[in-house]
């Protein structure tokens, strides 16, 4: 069995976990060394394929070395401009994904990177790089070929600002560091859980459980060791609202974890921060220091005998699938990402198989204003089954991207006056898991019980080609599927086939039945919410705006494939021909 | 209606606490597709063709707890048409030939094939290239027929006692590997007697010198159904204690 | 009553579906009383001319494959994939666990005993794809006839359903992949 990670004397940053030895190693040799892994499996005690499984199921790891300058952008339809890096690619004469025979550098894309409101960005060793132009990376071109270090550039190419647009009922709420802990233990720990309750909180990262339950349901399962994770996985494409949280209002985020553990008796909470948004480690970290000095974490928590409870961050390392809560906790325990069987939940069977709170950062911050405010103030806003406010991440075709914070009930087209996406003729609400709206239902209310979000609204004007919005969405799932059922593994890369065709111009109306077909049965047969919804966006297409793939359909019975004559082309050259028998039309 | 009983396909049958969908059907007599599933090993819910509807929801039979008064669809025209298309997933997404297979006749996914009435892949194939390792000297592995079903992995840890094999890599590039230092087969500790060696549904894992020793016409799925040789025949196996090394 | 045509082919195959096509024996006599053969290593036609049913054995590795196919396609009302080849390229797709570059460096450069190595050119040499394909990502098939060979009865069964306007259908026990 695993023990619990022990934590370095340093930081609180779990610096012997396998995802964090891994990163270490891909820093200093720009890949992980062969000749490094068994004595790195015998020195953290896990089996050798343990480790090399982890090497390449996340994405930030490689087998052999990218460039000393790794240039990652995102292909996210909101944060990512592909055009942008065949331009860097073309300057720097490199191929995507090749590194450059010098070793200076490799370019590549990435998933959605949560900069959706700050212009195309990159990921360049693991730094964050926003408002690309077509000038700015003139100029990245020529400190790479400079052989310029990382460290001299230009310190506000990385800067991200929080652009918090309008903030609502918790953003505008200033709170003490400590007042909802000290709230809660004047309270006690029944009647934290029952003003929760009462605030009807339900969890902010899409799935919308009830929180109190889900406290009470841990508090209640017998064990005697119980732990709080805190997902800060944002991974849903068009999602950043965790970022913006996590930057300037991280000390809620821990106060909240801190509550949760107050109120089931946890000892030891973690953090699980996408590897994306490593940048904000040290001031995550720091704000843990400021937490323990004075007293909001440790041991007798405001001097209450035996409250002890403290918090440690795991950083992932490229997996959509890791904000699944019970990927998350394989991930947290060291291994791939793979969803676990359900049930038993990790209310009951959680990290290391005990009881687990997981939830999302922006619940834990609902938390704790609930806690300082009450269950009555938070339930005041809202719908009757959506209470409060929702923080919203705003991006795509619209005059100012950014956060939004909004009582439930509010309409898709209030989000959008407010934001200056008018002319918008659709919105993906929820992000490619969620849901792809038209005009005809910019009425909708964002509440639980109508359109569903996990945060992400990605606004479509009217030149967007909404086929290549879906199609980019379906090469996200099948980059990101995690492997493990057969309808998903199988069913995402088809999917992907499908579309392609279709984009391309080389689909039929058959190809577009069969597509539908596999379609709902990844949606229904699915292990898991990843290939549960990622048809999601093309059924939705087909639904509502079904002109725009028929549109591309040939005319015709059937079309191959592939491309015949492009299949051609590796023997063409070995046999020097170019005849018309050596090609296929 | 008595306690703990629950309907598969209308026809009531009893269960004891603790068990799945699964037990309880195998123990009745009633055949749900599967590939992953083995009795005595712990239930893995991956290939999805024991998907069956419970009150109307999609739920995976072998993972799934039995519970009192579950109505359970399971022998219907549209879950084996989605067992079908799950099949064919399956048969594409690998590089399953079976005239070059020794495995031909024996196999499980083959056998399915037929239970179903499948003739075809349907989907356009992949074609993965993918390792064969002949350093054993009794085992062979070829990738190219793998499903990723885990059968090995849980048949080394939880039966044999070792951890010879895992599964590596994420989504379509999932693969699976085996616990030594060189990668290699021929380096671990599997020996030909250990379950991780012949639970293979497929002919990915393969003894060595035994291949085509049942002339055609009398191998297993010559002779039975899937349903039958499955019913009949569930394989026992003893659970031991997880071991990681 | 017009007799019904077929047509045949071997593509990326070995001819063994053929020969077991002939295995239907003496029935063929009572068969040739309905149906003629158009194009098909029986008649040695060269082309497909309008056929009720075209056959066709192997998968599609060169581009004279892929010409043939498209003439059936075109020619035949109804097309059926016959055999493991045509239905997911069989043995020949062995050949795609490499890169068709390897395949012809191993055969006409490096091979054992090559003498003369050099790649053929000829143009009256069809061309080979880079993988071995099923005809199901070409062309639209009508109907799927699996084994390496389907036995002789399981053409007669086919064949006699399409000739009684049945829609075909093979009994459970005709059913096998190899």
């Amino acid at each position: 069995m695993q023990t619990e990670l022990r934590s370095s004397l340093a930081g609180n940053q779990c610096s012997d976990h396998l995802l964090h030895r891994l990163h270490d190693l891909q820093s200093r040799f720009q890949h992980i060394p062969a000749q490094e892994i068994p004595p790195l499996a015998t020195e953290l005690q896990l089996p050798i394929s343990q480790v090399e499984a982890v090497i390449d199921f996340y994405s930030f790891f490689h087998r052999s070395p990218r460039g000393r300058i790794d240039l990652l952008f995102s292909n996210c339809t909101s944060c990512g401009d592909l055009s942008l890096m065949q331009q860097l690619c073309t300057s720097l004469d490199v191929s995507p994904g090749i590194t450059r025979a010098d070793g200076a550098v490799s370019i590549d894309e990435t998933s959605c990177i949560g900069m959706c409101d700050q212009g195309a960005s990159l990921l360049v060793n693991g730094r964050i790089m926003t408002r690309l132009n077509p000038q700015r990376l003139q100029q990245i071109a020529g400190l790479v070929n400079a052989g310029t270090p990382l460290d001299a550039w230009p310190a506000e190419w990385f800067a991200v600002p929080d652009h918090v647009r309008h903030p609502g009922l918790l953003l505008n709420d200033a709170l003490q560091p400590g007042a909802g802990l000290r709230a809660a233990i004047q309270r006690g720990a029944e009647n934290l859980l029952a003003e929760i309750n009462q605030s009807g909180l339900r969890g902010r990262g899409g799935a919308g459980f009830n929180t109190s339950l889900k406290w009470q349901l841990c508090r209640d399962a017998p064990a005697t060791t119980r732990y709080v994770v805190c997902n800060a996985d944002e991974g849903e494409p068009g999602t950043f609202k965790d970022r913006v949280l996590l930057n300037t209002y991280a000390q809620q985020v821990f106060e909240g974890m801190t509550l949760c553990a107050y109120a089931i008796g946890a000892k030891h909470g973690y953090l699980y921060l996408r590897g994306e948004y490593r940048y904000l480690l040290p001031t995550l970290e720091a704000t843990l220091a400021e937490q323990r000095a004075a007293n909001l974490l440790g041991e007798n928590i405001l001097q209450q005998p035996g409250f002890n409870f403290d918090i440690s961050i795991v950083v992932g390392a490229g997996a959509y699938i890791c904000g699944e809560e019970s990927a998350l906790l394989e991930s947290l325990e060291q291994k791939r990402g793979v969803p676990r069987v359900r049930p038993p939940f990790p209310v009951t069977h959680g990290y290391l198989g005990q009881p687990t709170v997981v939830d999302n950062v922006e619940t834990l911050v609902a938390a704790t204003h609930i806690a300082v405010q009450g269950g009555q103030w938070f339930k005041a806003q809202g719908t009757e089954k959506s209470a409060g406010s929702k923080v919203l991440s705003v991006s795509g075709d619209c005059a100012t991207p950014g956060i939004y914070e909004f009582p439930f009930g509010t309409s898709l087209q209030q989000v959008l006056d407010a934001c200056g996406g008018q002319d918008a003729q659709a919105v993906q609400v929820g992000g490619p898991s969620g849901t792809l709206v038209g005009q005809a239902e910019f009425g909708r209310k964002l509440a639980f019980e109508d359109l569903a979000t996990g945060g992400s609204i990605m606004v479509y004007g009217a030149q967007r080609d909404l086929l290549a919005v879906v199609r980019n969405f379906s090469h996200f799932f099948a980059h990101e599927s995690c492997g493990f059922c057969t309808p998903c593994r199988v069913g995402t890369p088809l999917l992907r086939k499908y579309v392609d065709k279709i984009a391309s111009g080389h689909g039929t109306p058959y190809d577009q039945e069969e597509m539908a077909r596999l379609a709902k049965v990844m949606k229904r047969r699915s292990h898991c919410g990843l290939g549960q919804t990622a048809a999601n966006p093309l059924l939705d297409l087909l639904e509502r705006f079904p002109h725009v793939c028929t549109d591309r359909l040939l005319h015709q019975d059937y079309e191959p494939f592939f491309n015949l004559d492009a299949a051609l082309a590796t023997t063409r050259t070995l046999t020097h021909r170019d005849d018309a028998e050596a090609h296929l039309s | 209606m008595t306690n703990n009983t629950l309907f598969i396909d209308g026809q009531e049958i009893p269960f004891e606490a603790g068990q799945t969908i699964m037990d309880a059907a195998l123990a009745a007599g009633i055949y749900i597709p599967h590939l992953c599933h083995k009795p005595g090993l712990s239930p893995h819910g991956s290939c999805k063709l024991c998907t069956v509807d419970v009150d109307g929801r999609s739920a995976s039979a072998c993972t799934l707890p039995a519970s009192n008064g579950m109505q359970v669809d399971n022998n219907t025209p549209a879950l084996n048409e989605v067992r079908k298309t799950l099949t064919q997933m399956l048969f594409v997404e690998g590089n399953h030939l079976c005239p070059t297979c020794s495995k031909s006749g024996d196999c499980t996914l083959q056998a399915l094939g037929y239970h179903f009435g499948m003739l075809d892949g349907h989907f356009p194939p992949f074609y993965p290239r993918r390792e064969v390792d002949a350093s054993h000297p009794s085992v062979m592995l070829d990738r190219d027929r793998c499903i990723l079903c885990e059968l090995c992995v849980r048949a080394s840890r939880e039966v044999d006692g070792k951890n010879v094999f895992a599964i590596s890599g994420r989504g379509a590039q999932s693969h699976l590997i085996v616990n030594t230092v060189s990668g290699k087969l021929g380096d671990s500790d599997l020996q030909t007697g250990d379950m991780a060696a012949h639970i293979c549904p497929v002919g990915a894992i393969l003894i060595k010198d035994h291949g085509y020793e049942v002339p055609i016409g009398m191998r297993t799925f010559d002779l039975h159904s899937v349903a039958e040789s499955d019913v009949a025949s569930p394989v026992t196996l003893k659970k031991t204690e997880h071991h990681d090394a | 009553m017009p007799k019904i045509r077929i047509a045949t082919t071997s593509l990326a195959g070995c001819f063994g579906c053929h020969m077991s096509l002939l295995d239907i024996d003496e029935r063929l006599v009572g068969l040739l009383e309905h149906v003629e053969f158009n194009r098909s290593p029986l008649t040695d036609i060269k082309h497909c001319g309008p056929c009720d049913i075209g056959l066709v054995e192997g998968g599609l590795c060169n581009a004279e494959n892929v010409h043939v196919l498209r003439e059936f396609r075109q020619q035949c009302k109804i097309l059926i994939a016959v055999g493991a080849c045509a239905i997911n390229g069989g043995v020949p797709a062995m050949r795609n666990h490499y890169s068709v570059q390897e395949c012809l460096e191993e055969a006409y450069l490096n091979g054992v005993g090559v003498d003369n190595p050099m790649i053929p050119d000829d143009p009256e040499l069809p061309l080979l794809l880079s993988k071995v394909h099923p005809l199901h990502e070409v062309v639209r098939v009508d109907y799927y006839l699996p084994g390496c060979p389907p036995s002789g009865d399981a053409f007669f069964n086919i064949l006699s359903d399409l000739l009684a306007g049945r829609e075909p259908s093979l009994p459970k026990a005709m059913l096998h992949y190899d």
